[in-house]
């Protein structure tokens, strides 16, 4: 605390232990953090992001929001990377060019500031300074939370944050000051970093409004007061940490400007306001379709890939395999590459020309058009046979006159979906268009089924008249355009084949960004496949398991996620151990017996709330998941366990034990616990770092229960 | 006094002259002094109307509707005696069999898809029975209403919101489950308010009684399907509150409180399970001859069912070369190993055949036990296979060996992938698989049906494993087979040897271990929560979201897709409906409200009254809707209607208060246009033909106010 008077005097006041433990906080995350220079375990997942990054090649990770990726990316930035480093296996060496310490510099100092953190989360809870050290002691010497810091991972980074934002909002809660808007701002953070910060997020929004609904229930305190004090917190908690969220999305979006990997994932306008890819393809492309327009259409579908509508030179089969019969008329499929094949030409039913007038006509909502394939130029018709792999609904091909009295039924009626959004008139890449047959009024749509060998596996497309009203299935959006020129063929042909050209710029509005990418985020499903180290939530209270993350490529040295599990039953152990006395104090209380005084019991209520409640939300939901887990999601809960089993200790020498020589007993236990957990600690330190390297011998020695994977090598 | 709304001839008796009596001011001033004379014939009047609605036009369609192939054909196997595997508890089932079987219905009919035609079938016993159940929700909602609010306009509200809703008809009127497991769901929540207002006279008679009764009534729930589960946590809940408040009670002693807490456990926990149990009992007393769900249960399961190739089985007794046997894991529900023409697909391990383990008996689950190297002429008695033998296991179909190598597993990536390979016995050295029986010594030899067999593999030296895990489509969503190197002893990695066929040895009548009643309680319930986990949507079916429900976003066709087809489409009446979402809302804004007043020491009229009669009903609500959205198995809209039920008494209590302060202007107008609608909308219950509503000429034209809706 800093005093200020005059003369110039300035005292300060300096917490040695709170140095102390940060001091080896420091030593214990930053030693050596440059050991192995080789990418260990999800190292290679979040580099290709780093990567992506520092090339500012646009991606998406469905994992989690931006924050996280962006923090790693600073630490890459500040040393230097400059992404040309291919992230493709775990133990692959980095080159002399990488600087990896840059790269893990930022997760470890997070990490190591958990520890000053959490002692003083500890003081805020009104527990003494011992119970802080305590607490401070089993992060310290926790050798999961050391891994997980030591590596471009974020588990580290969420943690921090989650903790700065307790302990600011408690520190405002027992003296109101500014600390509030650093609680707000520790929460964007936290959410920003993983989606998991949600939950610490939500249990101290469930907190501060218990305590402002005590302070509504406060009626020295004027109603003028009370709705300000509750605006405040609603402005802090509320409003800042959705602000910062969209504010990560818009650093993510505003660095991220080129085209990349997953631009396909994307809608046409978004990837058209990328650089390169689409927006090099369709950049000065004209805006309007028009009758002799050549165009790609894509559907609106994207799942998991985009396709475009396609025909080829090749006939359905007369007979399929269960015997039904077909028009053998020319194949229509959708398509998921860019091909030649892909392009088609608006044609005016009326009219012959197959280029566009001067000046053009545009074609409008309602119009009734003829579309040809470009290559083949047969039209695109539709009739009364059933589908190939969806019988119940009209096949779709390329005309072909068999003179079999099977007439050409080849007009389609645009209808533009989005026409109140956009225009009337059918635009590139904006306007979404459903093709009506006119015949039939069946719609054209993309079925979703793979056709058989015959087909090459292309995507079926079929008309269907039983029609959801509200389906993407059914929109086609006009990809790549350009007005036609030549009316022969062969000319046509080689115009197809060469690129479209012509300049506008297209913009979409960073809000319709946003909302895209977020909802992709969410929506995108990646294959669930289990991991070889993945385990089930109640593996990991008893730590059943362990991931092993890096082996080095010759000898044994390894450095695996375990924690230490002395620490871990203590954890264990003071969950219980509250939880029961909860509850008798509970029944107690209830029929009139007050054990400990009203004070002391709400700061009891306050530190379940928080540890307690941290481990619930923490861990609860993940029983509810269809989630891939690891046994490091299980570490935000572990640390307010830690949180947790000073303050109790405290708790039970203060007002359980009334003997003096019990409290001494409780204090001898607790330091044979400490001095336990010191040891173990140092036992498993090799595979903490990595270094030494073990024998064979004392690797077995390490696996402490049977179902540990931890690696020989064969020699 | 005489604004009888347009009644048409869908015959649905008057609605306005009727209820007016009881809501003019008049009414209300006898609601609030003394329930008891109108509440009778109010009472009378709504019985009248609800069984009139749910029974009118039970026989139409006379085809199959929806889910009657399931439940129907169910029926008819407790009637058959056959034993079958469903992933609800049996008590619905037992109940529309019993209903089919006193109306004369003999349990014929195949039920085998929708639209089926019933022809001289006795089938309207069956959906009357539903339908009467179906009649009694009206009821209990106007009585529970009545309870909480003390108010008939309240009650007769809740009431009629029920009686016209189309959706709550067409539920009804089927040979379904749902409206068996409502009727015990608001029975019991019926009989918990009932047991509240009793507080004041601990212990008497009705006290007991209405204790007992709720928990009879949550057995049923529980009995009929696992969502009466929700009910149970409902009283539960409010049991806990009941105790809490009479533990601050401090003239109660604690012997006192030891008693009222020992009556709850012993009717509210204790007696629900003996009823639960007893069903289950009654369940496999009756069902006892062989039919299609066998597979799905262990071989000791089996071998009780009259028909069942177990069934005082005979087959040589020791496990010999040459042999042709299936092969069944003894996790719960484990399977038989099994094989078929179908290879792996691309980048899943080795692109070769599939094994896998199948719940259903099929030829592919045979399997030849081979020595190492075959010598095929084999003469005189065969070799017993014993302890630590080396085996080639060669699937009797295809002929190819049980093969396993250092692939991963397609889904348990940790443990190898097991298939099959080589052919015409022919292989190479990851066919060998040593035979250990588990407990045993070397040269012990291995007894079919008995002896828990584990296969280790000799090349790898894991042990042949079932993971329980469905494998997608391209493996028929049967379960996922591996070789697993933690050579833990799980019932996983046991096998036993169930058919066998061996014509050279002599069968041996097999007394196979009988179960008893506990572990058969045990295995069919892990079965039935692996059915129902297993129940996920498929990619291209239409799966209905859990917040499409409140909002009456699409319906269910129950019958009927095409212009020329007898339709009835499963959809709420969109004004009840919307007036509990709405309501539901005002609900919630009123207790906010008087919540923060009453804390920052406002007093409130009306406050309390709020907060108590809603809570339960909110929480109800809650408790029944919430937990859909956590399932990942696939959800329909009738899900919701137990929830429905809450809502709408909700919407009672509120609409009362409303009316009050608006002078029966509200009231007025959602009776009126609930009539209206009923009667636009009631062709979705009862049945329609011609054009669908978005083709001209349809009787349901200007009907089709969401698009999604599909009529």
């Amino acid at each position: 605390r800093w005093g200020m008077s005059l003369p110039l005097v300035v005292t300060a006041q300096v917490d040695l232990l709170l140095v102390l433990v940060s001091l080896l906080a420091f030593w214990t995350r930053l030693s050596h953090l440059n050991y192995p220079n080789a990418v260990v375990f999800d190292e290679v997942y979040y580099g290709q992001f780093v990567s992506l990054y520092m090339k500012r090649v646009f991606f998406i990770d469905d994992s989690g929001p931006p924050l996280g990726h962006m923090i790693l990316a600073f630490g890459a930035y500040l040393g230097g990377f400059d992404g040309n480093f291919v992230w493709n296996r775990i133990g692959a060496e980095y080159p002399s060019t990488v600087n990896v310490w840059s790269l893990r510099l930022l997760p470890a100092l997070c990490g190591a500031l958990c520890v000053p953190l959490v002692y003083l989360l500890t003081l805020e809870l009104k527990f003494s300074h011992l119970s802080a050290l305590g607490a401070a002691v089993l992060l310290l010497l926790e050798n999961s939370l050391i891994v997980q810091s030591r590596f471009m991972l974020l588990e580290s980074v969420l943690i921090f944050f989650v903790l700065l934002a307790f302990f600011s909002y408690l520190r405002f809660h027992n003296a109101p000051s500014s600390w509030l808007i650093l609680s707000g701002v520790s929460c964007g953070a936290a959410v920003g970093v993983k989606y998991m910060g949600l939950f610490s997020y939500l249990l101290l929004l469930v907190v501060a409004s218990l305590h402002t609904w005590k302070l509504i229930g406060d009626k020295t305190i004027s109603h003028m007061n009370v709705c300000v004090q509750s605006v405040h917190r609603v402005l802090c908690l509320v409003v800042v940490p959705v602000l910062l969220y969209v504010f990560w999305f818009y650093v993510h979006l505003s660095f991220l400007n080129r085209s990349g990997p997953h631009d396909q994932l994307m809608s046409s306008a978004f990837q058209a306001s990328l650089q390169g890819g689409l927006s090099r393809i369709t950049r000065g492309q004209p805006l309007e379709v028009a009758y002799g327009s050549q165009v790609t259409l894509r559907s609106s579908v994207s799942q998991p890939i985009p396709c475009w509508l396609h025909s080829h030179k090749v006939n359905y089969p007369i007979r399929y395999d269960n015997g039904r019969g077909s028009s053998h008329q020319q194949q229509v499929t959708c398509y998921p590459f860019k091909d030649v094949n892909n392009w088609w030409i608006i044609k005016d039913p009326g009219r012959q020309k197959l280029v566009v007038d001067t000046p053009p006509r545009p074609v409008r909502h309602g119009d009734v058009i003829q579309l040809v394939h470009g290559m083949t130029s047969r039209f695109l018709n539709s009739h009364d046979v059933a589908a190939p792999m969806s019988p119940h609904t009209q096949e779709v091909s390329g005309y072909i006159d068999f003179n079999v009295s099977m007439p050409a039924q080849n007009l389609w009626r645009v209808d533009i979906s989005n026409r109140e959004a956009e225009s009337e008139v059918w635009k590139t890449i904006l306007s979404e268009v459903r093709l009506i047959h006119v015949n039939t009024s069946a719609v054209l749509k993309l079925s979703g089924v793979s056709l058989p060998d015959w087909g090459f596996r292309q995507l079926e497309v079929v008309a269907d008249k039983l029609f959801k009203a509200h389906s993407s299935s059914l929109e086609w959006t006009v990809e790549e355009h350009r007005y036609g020129t030549s009316q022969e063929q062969k000319e046509r042909e080689a115009e197809l084949h060469s690129p479209t050209h012509i300049d506008v710029d297209r913009k979409i509005s960073f809000w319709a960004k946003f909302v895209e990418l977020q909802w992709k985020m969410l929506t995108v499903k990646q294959e669930e496949s289990e991991h070889k180290y993945s385990s089930s939530p109640l593996e990991w209270i008893t730590m059943e398991t362990n991931i092993a993350y890096w082996l080095h490529s010759s000898t044994n040295a390894q450095i695996h996620l375990i924690g230490n599990p002395v620490s871990w039953g203590v954890a264990n152990l003071s969950l219980l151990a509250y939880q029961l006395l909860a509850v008798v104090y509970l029944l107690r209380r209830r029929r009139g017996l007050k054990d400990v005084p009203d004070g002391v019991w709400d700061q009891f209520v306050c530190l379940g709330c928080v540890c307690v409640g941290g481990w619930l939300v923490n861990f609860v939901p993940f029983l509810l998941m269809d989630k891939t887990l690891f046994l490091y999601h299980y570490l935000p809960a572990l640390c307010y366990l830690y949180l947790l089993s000073p303050a109790l200790l405290e708790h039970a020498h203060t007002h359980l034990l009334s003997s003096v020589t019990h409290q001494r007993a409780l204090c001898v236990g607790a330091l044979a616990v400490l001095l336990s957990i010191f040891l173990t600690y140092r036992t498993f330190c090799p595979l903490t770092y990595g270094s030494p390297e073990l024998s064979a011998h004392q690797l077995q020695g390490l696996k402490w229960r049977d179902t540990w994977d931890i690696l020989y090598r064969r020699r | 006094n005489s604004n009888g709304v347009g009644d048409g001839e869908t015959g649905k008796p008057k609605l306005g002259g009727d209820t007016q009596s009881s809501n003019g001011p008049s009414g209300q001033f006898l609601a609030r002094e003394s329930i008891e004379s109108p509440s009778k014939v109010l009472l009378m009047l709504v019985a009248g109307l609800s069984f009139s609605t749910r029974l009118y036009m039970i026989t139409e369609p006379p085809h199959v509707c929806w889910d009657e192939t399931h439940f129907g054909k169910m029926g008819s196997y407790y009637i058959n005696r056959t034993f079958f595997f469903d992933v609800h508890p049996p008590l619905g089932k037992m109940l529309i069999g019993l209903a089919g079987y006193m109306s004369g219905y003999d349990g014929t009919f195949p039920f085998i898809k929708p639209g089926d035609k019933y022809e001289n079938q006795n089938y309207w016993g069956m959906r009357g029975f539903c339908a009467t159940l179906g009649s009694f929700l009206p009821i209990f909602a106007y009585l529970i209403v009545l309870e909480l609010s003390n108010s008939c306009t309240a009650a007769i509200i809740a009431a009629t919101l029920l009686i016209f809703d189309t959706g709550c008809i067409t539920i009804s009127q089927y040979i379904l489950l749902d409206p068996i497991l409502m009727f015990f769901i608001m029975a019991a929540v019926l009989s918990m308010v009932k047991f509240n207002q009793q507080r004041y006279r601990s212990f008497s008679a009705s006290w007991w009684l209405w204790l007992v009764l709720t928990g009879i009534n949550l057995a049923g729930a529980l009995g009929v399907k696992f969502v009466g589960l929700f009910v149970i946590i409902l009283v539960g809940l409010n049991t806990i509150w009941d105790l809490w408040r009479l533990l601050g009670d401090m003239s109660l002693s604690l012997v006192d409180i030891a008693k009222h807490f020992l009556a709850r456990a012993f009717a509210l926990i204790l007696l629900p399970l003996i009823l639960y149990v007893t069903i289950f009992a009654v369940h496999f007393v009756v069902l006892n001859k062989s039919g299609p769900g066998d597979g799905f249960f262990s071989s000791a399961f089996q071998s009780r069912l009259i028909g069942n190739n177990l069934h005082n089985a005979s087959m040589p007794e020791y496990l010999a070369f040459g042999s042709t046997v299936t092969i069944k894991n003894l996790r719960i529900a484990g399977g038989y190993l099994h094989s078929h023409w179908h290879l792996y697909p691309e980048g899943v391990g080795a692109r070769q055949q599939q094994v896998t383990a199948y719940l259903h008996k099929d030829y592919n689950n045979l399997w030849v036990v081979h020595r190492q190297q075959d010598n095929n002429s084999q003469s005189g008695n065969p070799d017993l296979v014993r302890h630590g033998d080396i085996v080639r296991l060669e699937h009797k179909e295809t002929t190819r060996n049980l093969h396993s190598h250092l692939h991963e597993a397609p889904l348990t990536k940790k443990h190898f992938q097991v298939t099959g390979y080589g052919i015409n016995g022919t292989g190479d050295a990851n066919d060998l698989w040593q035979v250990e029986v588990c407990g045993g010594r070397k040269g012990d030899p291995v007894k079919v049906l008995r002896s828990k067999v584990r296969f280790l593999h000799r090349a790898t030296g894991c042990v042949l494993y079932s993971s329980g895990k469905t494998l997608p489509k391209w493996g028929w969503e049967q379960i996922e087979v591996t070789c697993s190197p933690y050579l833990k002893e799980t019932p996983s990695s046991q096998w036993n040897i169930e058919d066998h066929i061996n014509p050279k040895l002599p069968n041996i009548s097999l007394s196979v271990l009988k179960p008893n009643f506990l572990e058969i309680l045990l295995e069919s319930h892990i079965v039935m929560f692996r059915g129902n986990s297993g129940l996920k949507p498929k990619d291209n079916e239409m799966n209905s979201k859990p917040w499409h429900w409140p909002i009456n976003y699409q319906g269910l066709r129950f019958s009927g897709v095409n212009a020329t087809e007898y339709r009835v489409y499963l959809l709420g009446n969109p004004v009840v409906w919307w007036i509990n979402l709405a309501s539901l809302g005002l609900y919630l804004t009123m207790v906010a409200v008087a919540s923060i007043a009453t804390q920052r020491g406002f007093s409130l009229e009306h406050s309390l009254v709020l907060v108590r009669g809603g809570g339960l009903l909110m929480l109800g609500w809650l408790l029944h809707y919430a937990p859909f959205f956590t399932m990942g198995r696939i959800l329909y809209f009738h899900h919701y209607f137990p929830a429905m039920l809450f809502s709408s008494m909700l919407t009672g209590t509120k609409l009362c208060e409303l009316s009050t302060m608006k002078n029966q202007l509200v009231l007025n107008t959602v009776r009126n246009s609930l009539s209206l609608l009923f009667y636009l909308f009631h062709p979705l219950s009862y049945g329609m033909t011609g054009p669908l509503a978005h083709e001209p000429g349809s009787a349901m034209a200007d009907l089709k106010w969401m698009d999604s809706w599909e009529f």
